[in-house]
């Protein structure tokens, strides 16, 4: 019932404008090596806590597990990530895959940005088109982006 | 990303986002906000949402929308169901005495999920502090001049969450998505103070209020104008 109302609340959020995207064909699923980029604002045990309007993306290898988040939104479901990561980041699932050869492989690394955003403009101009490079760099095929 | 090479496919929770976006491929999966992938500890479930989602990387045009078939709702209309600790020490706060009556189900239910989304100014050793800093707001009080750590929206965030995992020990399942929520903010001591001082924040013309708590809890004080 919650989400429902926030869901309608989004029916009159202005969002950004893309004409004409471009559609990039992947090779045979078999091939690709996948990524995962979320939004939930994940971060190391440690690490510095994510606050509002950050822009920035954090990099983390695929096989760490120590993670937390600090989204700064609480305008959504808390409990299924705390008690399993893979609701959101499904890192696990994504080896899985790999290990049963429904994907060629997992990428090095994965990425995490922080949603609830109120504007984009420096992910659009700057910070998405580094972590579009660095996922190319890794050898990335396939994105699946998971937001929260 | 596409036009760096990449192709792309979205776990779409709201799908009239999606519709007006038009990313090249997205999956709108009818589940839970938080919980894009629908079922936390279910892993058949999870690959069924994965492998569903990279099927669409096999479109040869795009965009493409497909829906996921099976639709999961939040349950923030069922609070919980999960006993409250008595009152144990009449020298304490109602709302600190409640808090620490929790601490053995939070750490069985860290030892059991081997992590916390509890420390984003305070830890569970120190969970009175934000609670007693919200004991001052709710009175109208400033909390600058108490010395705590971080800011009360970073309070809130730490003492929700340590409530959530505590309940999920005390239910001994996963909650249904915003069930530990609304039992938090609906059945406890310190949910109804966190509902008091954002009513006292709004009253005081404090920019945050609007944040402190989800405001599908509290829709009788409204948003922000």
């Amino acid at each position: 019932m919650s989400d429902q109302i926030i869901r309608k609340g989004t029916n009159s959020l202005e969002l950004p404008d893309f004409p004409n995207p471009a559609f990039h064909r992947p090779p045979p699923l078999a091939e690709a090596t996948v990524a995962l980029v979320t939004s939930a604002g994940l971060q190391r045990e440690g690490d510095k806590i994510w606050s509002g309007g950050d822009e920035s993306f954090r990099v983390f290898a695929s096989d760490e597990r120590d993670l937390t988040f600090s989204q700064m939104s609480n305008n959504f479901d808390r409990s299924g990530i705390a008690a399993d990561f893979n609701v959101a980041y499904p890192i696990d699932r994504l080896e899985e895959l790999a290990a049963e050869g429904t994907i060629g492989a997992v990428a090095p690394r994965h990425l995490s940005f922080m949603g609830a955003l109120q504007t984009v403009s420096t992910i659009i101009s700057d910070t998405g088109i580094a972590a579009a490079k660095q996922l190319r760099d890794d050898g990335v095929d396939i994105v699946v982006l998971t937001p929260v | 990303m596409e036009a760096a090479g990449l192709s792309t496919v979205i776990l779409a929770l709201v799908r009239d986002t999606a519709e007006r976006l038009k990313p090249p491929r997205a999956l709108c999966v009818p589940f839970p906000l938080g919980r894009p992938l629908g079922k936390p500890g279910d892993a058949a479930f999870q690959r069924s949402v994965l492998k569903a989602a990279l099927r669409l990387t096999t479109a040869e045009e795009g965009p493409v929308l497909e829906d996921f078939p099976e639709e999961i709702s939040d349950a923030a209309g069922e609070p919980l169901a999960c006993p409250l600790p008595p009152r144990s020490r009449d020298d304490l706060p109602a709302a600190v005495d409640e808090a620490l009556g929790l601490r053995a189900a939070y750490d069985r239910n860290l030892a059991a999920a081997g992590r916390t989304l509890v420390g984003r100014a305070y830890d569970a050793d120190a969970i009175a502090e934000p609670i007693e800093g919200f004991l001052t707001i709710a009175e109208g009080g400033s909390w600058k001049e108490l010395g705590l750590k971080g800011h009360p929206l970073q309070w809130s965030r730490d003492i929700t969450s340590y409530y959530e995992e505590a309940a999920a020990a005390l239910a001994g399942h996963v909650p249904e998505a915003r069930a530990a929520e609304s039992w938090f903010y609906q059945k406890t001591v310190t949910g109804k103070l966190l509902l008091d001082a954002r009513a006292t924040l709004k009253e005081a013309g404090e920019p945050y209020w609007f944040y402190l708590v989800p405001f599908t809890q509290d829709m009788e004080l409204g948003r922000p104008g």
